[in-house]
């Protein structure tokens, strides 16, 4: 127990592989358009730790995969607070996020 | 790091606790059917995942990873909880296709995360020497955000900008004057 874990780059990985399939997991099952959001998050997350473990670990620089996982963090509350207004603006014309009833242009 | 006997039991221990935070967590956002849980559950996730960023040398993101997670989205996720109707709808679906479905998520999610998994283990990753490694402490951080990447990082702020005033006019329109 003395060998230490947090060392190893294969760890993360696997981390960051059980994130994104958590994730995907999320967003096929999810019945609503927040619940699919936050799965979104997590795959995300997932992307983040990967840059970061790269970059911990076989990166010549390792303040350029920080700056990467910074825009990444940007980008997702910018999509957090398009995608809530999106919501919003669908709840005020269906009364419900629910995805089953937004069919509007199906056939 | 090892003046200290058993220093690199209580690191593993703590890391594996930030692992198994990180694991939870995301497995309360997908599986509970209660939004407001879910949402919990991606700041327990993102709280797991920033002591990983810790483990990775980088305080910086693990403080800008509480920040903007579990400070801005998550928060703003329980307000569009609030606004909008909390919970999922009782499942209607027959069992058949329930059986169906659940055969579909094995594949969706088993297969890449043992493709993936076999990819980190089996490749070969190499290390670049210590001697030429860079810092990548904050100030190299800042640095780089202002010479190398100035670019980037104004673009951000426009993304932000635009996502900003985009957020406002989408939310806005069909409002009724009182």
């Amino acid at each position: 127990m003395n060998y230490p874990l947090y060392d190893e780059l294969q760890v993360y990985l696997c981390m960051a592989a059980l994130l994104l399939v958590i994730g995907i997991y999320g967003l096929v099952r999810r019945r609503t358009l927040i619940g699919m959001l936050i799965s979104g998050e997590l795959v995300f997350s997932a992307a983040s730790l990967n840059l970061m473990a790269f970059n911990r670990f076989t990166v010549q620089d390792p303040a350029v995969g920080q700056i990467f996982v910074l825009f990444i963090m940007g980008l997702a509350a910018a999509e957090v607070a398009i995608g809530l207004s999106v919501m919003l603006a669908v709840y005020r014309n269906y009364r419900s996020i629910t995805t089953k009833e937004l069919t509007d242009l199906k056939g | 790091m090892n003046d200290f006997p058993s220093s690199t039991l209580i690191l593993n221990a703590i890391f594996i606790l930030s692992l198994v935070t990180a694991s939870v967590g995301a497995l309360i956002a997908v599986l509970s059917t209660r939004l407001i849980r879910s949402v919990c559950g991606l700041a327990i996730c993102c709280l797991g995942l920033a002591g990983l960023y810790y483990f990775l040398h980088s305080p910086f993101l693990a403080l800008m990873e509480i920040l903007i997670y579990i400070g801005a989205v998550c928060v703003t996720i329980v307000f569009a909880v609030m606004l909008v109707e909390p919970d999922e709808p009782a499942n209607d679906e027959k069992r058949k296709s329930a059986l169906e479905w659940g055969g579909v998520m094995l594949v969706l999610t088993a297969g890449p995360f043992w493709a993936l998994s076999r990819l980190a283990l089996r490749s070969a990753w190499t290390e670049p020497d210590a001697a030429a490694k860079a810092s990548g402490s904050i100030s190299a951080i800042g640095i780089h955000l202002l010479t190398t990447y100035s670019m980037a990082f104004e673009l951000i702020s426009l993304a932000l900008l635009v996502a900003i005033v985009g957020a406002l006019a989408i939310a806005r329109s069909g409002r009724t004057k009182p």
